[in-house]
C-alpha cells in the first residue's frame, strides 16, 4: 500500500517515555541543518537532563546539525526536536543557522567538483 | 586552515525530488555518505479514521525513513542532501524539507515523465531554485534535453541535464549545476 516505506521502514510506536508524552514542543519548528551547541551553562532551574538529553550535550560540544543529532542516536526527529526544546528552553544549548553567502556557494561548487 | 570564533559553521540544504523508483536513493548513495534518519508519520493527525480515544498516551505513529546523505566540503561546511518522499500523504513534510533549502534537484524519468510534475509545480510556486535532471534509465529512449523542457514546459532559465545517477561523475556533475543555478538566482535577487 505505501511505496514509500520500501525502505527500512516499519510501523513503530514513539518512544514516548523518552519525552513524557508531549506532542509539542519549542523544538518544533527546529530547521533540520540548524546546527546545535552546547552552552556549557548548569541548568540552575531544578533541569535534569535525561540520559539522552546527556547524550546530546555530549554530541554538541562542537556545532552538531539537528538531523545529524537524530541520526547518531538512531532517534526520529520528532522526539529529537522535543529533546533538544528543552535544553533549548534551560539555555544548555543554542540553535544557529548561518546563510550562505555567494563565497560560500562558489566554494561550494569547488569544493563538489574536487571530490 | 584556521577559523576564527567569527566563522560559524555553514550548513547547505540541497533537496533530491522526483517520482517513486527515479533514482533519489541511487543518487544520494552515489555523492554522500547515506545516514540513517527517521521521521515520524503521526497517523491520527492524517484524518484517516483513526479515533484518539486513548489521548495523546496511546496515540500511533509510524516511522518512515527518510534519504538522507552529508557532504563534507570542509571543516565547518557542509551539504546535506534530503530526499523528497513521494507520495502525497508526505506532503506536510516538504514543507519543513523546502525551508530554507539552496536548491532542489527534481529528477526525471523519461518513460514516466509525469510523475515529477508535482514536484516541479512545487518548487515553481516556493520560489526554489531547482534545476531538473532526466534519469537516462538503460533502454530509455534517449531524449534530449531541450525536448524535456518543452514537455515539462520548463522556464527557459531552468537548467536541464542528462544524467545517470549511479555513476558518482554524473552524480556530482548534477550536483555543480544546481548550485550554479542556486547562485546565479542569488546574484539576480541581489542586483
Ligand atoms: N538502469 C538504471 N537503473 C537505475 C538508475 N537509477 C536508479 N536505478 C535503479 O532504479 C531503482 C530505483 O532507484 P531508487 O534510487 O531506489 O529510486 P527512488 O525511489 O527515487 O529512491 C533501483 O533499483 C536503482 O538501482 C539508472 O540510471 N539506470
Ligand atoms: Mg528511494
Amino acid at each position: 500500500m505505501t511505496q514509500w516505506m520500501d525502505e527500512e521502514a516499519g510501523p513503530v510506536v514513539r518512544p514516548y517515555a523518552l519525552i513524557g508524552g508531549r506532542t509539542r514542543s519549542s523544538g518544533d519548528t527546529l530547521d533540520l541543518i540548524a546546527m546545535v551547541t552546547s552552552t556549557g551553562a548548569i541548568s540552575s532551574d531544578g533541569f535534569v537532563p535525561g540520559p539522552e538529553q546527556e547524550r546530546i550535550l555530549a554530541m554538541v560540544t562542537t556545532a552538531t546539525s539537528v538531523a545529524d543529532v537524530a541520526s547518531d542516536l538512531n532517534l526520529p526527529l520528532g522526539v529529537v526536536r522535543v529533546l533538544l526544546g528543552d535544553l533549548q528552553d534551560h539555555k544548555l544549548i543554542s540553535i544557529g543557522r548561518a546563510s550562505a553567502s555567494e563565497r560560500i556557494l562558489k566554494e561550494v561548487i569547488n569544493g563538489l567538483r574536487a571530490l | 586552515m584556521d577559523f576564527g570564533p567569527s566563522d560559524e559553521p555553514v550548513a547547505l540544504k540541497i533537496l533530491i525530488a522526483g517520482g517513486f523508483g527515479v533514482g533519489k536513493t541511487t543518487l544520494v548513495g552515489a555523492i554522500s555518505e547515506i545516514r540513517p534518519l527517521r521521521t515520524e508519520e503521526v497517523l491520527s493527525d492524517r484524518g484517516i479514521g483513526i479515533d484518539d480515544v486513548d489521548g495523546v498516551e496511546g496515540k500511533t505513529t509510524t516511522t518512515v525513513a527518510m534519504d538522507f546523505g552529508r557532504i563534507t566540503i570542509r571543516e565547518g561546511l557542509v551539504v546535506y542532501l534530503f530526499g523528497t518522499p513521494g507520495q502525497e500523504r508526505f506532503w506536510f513534510m516538504w514543507d519543513e524539507l523546502s525551508y530554507g533549502a539552496l536548491g532542489a534537484v527534481v529528477l526525471a524519468d523519461t518513460r514516466r515523465l509525469t510523475d515529477c510534475f508535482p514536484s516541479i509545480d512545487y518548487f515553481e510556486q516556493r520560489g526554489t531554485p531547482f534545476i531538473v535532471a532526466v534519469n537516462c534509465f538503460d533502454g530509455a529512449d534517449r531524449h534530449e534535453a531541450d525536448d524535456v523542457r518543452i514537455a515539462l514546459d520548463l522556464d527557459a532559465d531552468v537548467p536541464v541535464l542528462l544524467c545517470d545517477v549511479r555513476r558518482r561523475v554524473s552524480a556530482k556533475t548534477v550536483l555543480v549545476a544546481l548550485v550554479e543555478h542556486s547562485l546565479k538566482v542569488l546574484t539576480a535577487s541581489q542586483s
